[in-house]
C-alpha cells in the first residue's frame, strides 16, 4: 500500500502502477510498434491490407502531445464496469482500447458443475436485460442434444417471452442512451414502460429480472388467467408511446446532431469483427436470425426486419426504435395464434411430475427425486444452437458427455464481440461523441465477462 | 451436409455434427488454408471460437484418421449469403497447445482467442496482442482447464465465524 502520507499528486506513478493491467492496457506510443498501432485504429480491416498513412495512424506523434485517460470502470455512462483506456489528442480521441472482465464472475465454469435443470439460473444471469434470450438459446442446445419435441404453446409462449423482452431491453437501451446525452426526461420513461414487462414477467414467472422461465422441455410455468388483456394492454401502451419517444427524440435537432453522422462503421467491417444485431443491420446488412435462420415459429408470424443506410448512430437508435413496433406486432400475433395444449414436454424424463400425482403414484415420486438430485442425463454429444438476442446472435455450445451436468458450456455472447467494433467507432470523434458511441454498441457487461 | 470448398485442402475429415451444415476436422497444418478456403467460398462471418479442455474423455469417440487430443479449439463459421453453418474443430494438442491464427482472415476473432488462451492456455501464432482478456494480468493458470484448482484461493465472508 502506498503511504497515505504522500500527497495525491506526488504518487502518480504509484497510482498508475496500483491499477495497471499490463499488457492488456493501452499502452504509450513510444513503446507500441506500428503493426500494432496500425491494428488498434482498425487499419486491418481495410481491403487493402495494413496501411499506414501517418496521417491514419499517427505514429510519429509524441507521446506529450497525447494524454492516455481512463473512463471507467465505474462511470455512469459505461453502462457497467466497462474500461475504456482512451488515447487523446485534446478533445478528439485517437485510440481506444476496451479493457474488460471487470464483472468476471466464472460463469462458464459455474455452468459446469450444475445439472442441465439447475442450469438456467445460471445463464440468465449473463445478459441481465434480456435474461429469456439466454435461457432460450441455452434451452434449446439441450433439447437439440437431447432430441425432444417441445409442444406447440410452449413455442409460442417462448416467442412471446423473448419479444416482450426484447421490447423491455430495447427500452432499456432508448433510456440510458436518452439518459448519457442529457436527454433525462427519456430515461425515466423508458423505465416506465419497462415495468409494464416486467410486471407481466412477474405475474406469470414469479421474478422480475433473471426468471428462469424457460426451461429445456418447455416454460416453467403456464400464463396466467387473462393474461390476454394484460399483455393487449402492454401492447398497445408501448406502441402508442414510441411515437411520442419520436416527438421527444427523433425529430429533436440537438438529438440529431449528435447522432446523424457520428461513428459511422461500414458492411464491410462490421462482417469482418463478427459484429451482429442492430449494429450490424444499420450497415444496411438485413441479416436477423428470426428471419433468416428462423428457428420456434418465426417463419408463421408476419414481421419485418428493419435496416439502416449509413450504419451511424441514429441508424442503431431508429433500428432499436422500430424493433420495439415490430415485436409489439409479433406479440399481438402470438396473442391471436396462440394454441392450447401443454406449456411443457410431457418426457417423464425430463419434466418434473405435476405436484398432486406425486402423492398417488410411486413412479412420479422417483421421477421427481431424481429429477432434483440429479438430473437428467443427456446423451453425449456437441451442438452450437443461436438465436436472435437484442443485441445480437446469442449462440450457446454445449458439450455433453452423457452426464447429467454439461461438460462444456460457453455462451457466445452478442456484446463481448461487438465490443470490438468500439475502437473502430471511436476513432476521430471527440469525447462526448465517445459516450453515445459506447451507449449505440449497447454492451452488458455480465454478458461480455460472463 | 454439404460439400467442403473446391479449394480446401484435400484430405481434410468431415462429417455430421448436430445442428450445423458441415463439421469439419482438420490437422493444424490444414486448419488456417481450410478456413481460408471457407472465407473464399462465402463464408463472411466468424461467429464463434472457443476451447474444449477433454482431459476426462482423451478416448472420446471421433470421426476415422482423427486423433482426439486433449485441448481443442471450435470454430463456428457462418455464411449470410448462403444461410449455412459450419463447424471446424481442430485438435490443439495435449500439453502446450498451439494453433495457428485466424486474426489475419477474420479481424473479428481477436477477441474470442484471446479468450481462449486466457481460460485455456492455448496459444495462438501470430495473433497480434496474447494477453489475458478476462483474468487479471498476473493470474496464474487458466481457470476453465479441467485440472484447474477450484477453491484454491480462499473467500472470506465478512459476516462468517472465525475457524474454530
Amino acid at each position: 500500500m502506498s503511504d497515505p502520507t504522500i500527497r495525491v499528486a506526488e504518487r502518480v506513478e504509484l497510482l498508475a502502477a496500483e491499477t495497471s493491467e499490463g499488457a492488456q492496457g493501452l499502452q504509450a506510443h513510444r513503446v507500441t510498434d506500428t503493426d500494432e498501432l496500425g491494428r488498434e485504429v482498425g487499419a486491418v480491416l481495410r481491403t487493402s491490407g495494413l496501411t499506414l498513412d501517418p496521417n491514419d495512424v499517427d505514429f510519429d506523434r509524441r507521446d506529450d502531445e497525447t494524454m492516455i485517460i481512463n473512463m471507467g470502470p465505474a462511470h455512469p455512462s459505461t453502462h457497467g464496469v466497462l474500461r475504456l483506456m482512451l488515447e487523446l489528442d485534446g478533445e478528439f480521441v485517437l485510440r481506444t482500447k476496451p479493457v474488460i472482465g471487470y464483472l468476471h464472475t466464472g460463469m462458464e465454469k459455474t455452468g459446469e458443475v450444475l445439472s442441465y435443470v439447475q442450469g438456467g439460473t445460471n445463464v440468465t444471469r449473463m445478459d441481465y436485460v434480456s435474461p429469456i434470450s439466454n435461457e432460450l438459446g441455452y434451452s434449446m442446445a439441450v433439447e437439440k442434444l437431447l432430441n425432444i419435441e417441445v409442444p406447440d404453446r410452449a413455442i409460442w409462449i417462448r416467442m412471446m417471452m423473448a419479444e416482450l423482452n426484447r421490447v423491455a431491453s430495447h427500452l432499456v437501451w432508448l433510456a440510458t442512451n436518452g439518459m448519457d446525452l442529457g436527454a433525462t426526461s427519456m430515461m425515466i420513461y423508458g423505465f416506465r414502460e419497462r415495468e409494464l414487462v416486467l410486471a407481466f414477467f412477474e405475474k406469470t414467472a414469479g421474478l422480475r429480472m433473471n426468471l428462469n422461465y424457460v426451461r429445456p422441455g418447455g416454460v416453467a410455468a403456464d400464463l396466467p388467467d387473462g393474461w390476454e388483456d394484460d399483455v393487449l394492454v402492454i401492447c398497445d401502451t408501448i406502441y402508442e408511446r414510441t411515437f411520442e419517444y419520436d416527438e421527444l427524440l427523433t425529430g429533436q435537432p440537438i438529438f440529431r446532431g449528435r447522432m446523424i453522422g457520428v461513428a459511422p462503421i461500414t458492411a464491410e467491417e462490421a462482417l469482418a469483427l463478427g459484429v451482429t444485431g442492430p449494429l450490424l443491420r444499420s450497415t444496411g446488412v438485413p441479416w436477423d436470425l428470426r428471419r433468416s435462420m428462423p428457428y420456434l415459429a418465426y417463419d408463421e408470424v408476419d414481421f419485418d426486419v428493419i435496416v439502416g443506410t449509413f450504419g451511424d448512430n441514429f441508424d442503431r437508435y431508429a433500428i432499436r426504435l422500430n424493433e420495439i413496433r415490430e415485436s409489439v406486432r409479433i406479440v399481438r400475433q402470438c396473442i391471436e395464434k396462440m394454441p392450447s395444449g401443454d406449456y411443457r414436454s410431457q418426457d417423464p424424463k425430463v419434466t418434473p411430475p405435476p405436484r398432486a400425482r406425486i402423492d398417488e403414484s410411486m413412479e412420479a415420486l422417483i421421477h421427481h427425486f431424481k429429477l432434483f438430485t440429479e438430473g437428467f442425463h443427456v446423451p453425449a454429444g456437441e451442438v452450437y444452437s443461436a438465436i436472435e438476442s437484442p443485441r445480437g446472435e446469442l449462440g450457446c455450445y454445449l458439450v455433453a458427455d452423457g452426464g447429467p451436468k454439461p461438460y462444456r458450456i460457453h455462451v457466445r455472447a452478442p456484446s463481448f464481440v461487438n465490443m470490438q467494433a468500439v475502437p473502430l467507432l471511436m476513432r476521430g470523434g471527440s469525447v462526448s461523441d465517445a459516450i453515445t458511441v459506447i451507449s449505440s454498441v449497447d454492451p452488458i457487461m455480465g454478458e461480455v465477462d460472463r | 451436409m454439404i460439400p467442403l470448398p473446391l479449394t480446401a485442402p484435400p484430405g481434410v475429415v468431415t462429417a455430421d455434427v448436430l445442428a450445423s451444415d458441415l463439421g469439419c476436422f482438420p490437422t493444424l497444418e490444414e486448419y488456417v488454408p481450410l478456413v481460408s478456403a471457407f472465407k473464399d467460398d462465402g463464408f463472411e462471418m466468424c461467429v464463434d471460437l472457443c476451447g474444449v479442455d477433454y482431459l476426462e474423455h482423451l478416448d472420446r469417440p471421433m470421426p476415422d484418421f482423427v486423433i482426439p487430443t486433449r485441448f481443442e479449439i471450435v470454430v463456428n463459421l457462418l455464411s449470410l449469403s448462403k444461410k449455412q453453418r459450419v463447424r471446424i474443430r481442430v485438435q490443439a494438442g495435449n500439453n502446450d497447445p498451439t494453433v495457428d491464427t485466424l486474426f489475419d482472415l477474420y479481424p473479428g476473432t481477436e477477441a474470442m482467442e484471446r479468450e481462449a488462451f486466457d481460460l485455456y492456455g492455448v496459444l495462438f501464432n501470430g495473433h497480434p496482442d496474447l494477453t489475458r482478456i478476462l483474468m487479471p494480468e498476473d493470474w496464474e493458470g487458466h481457470p476453465l482447464r479441467k485440472d484447474y484448482a477450484v477453491g484454491k484461493i480462499p473467500v472470506q465472508f465478512k459476516e462468517a465465524p472465525g475457524p474454530r
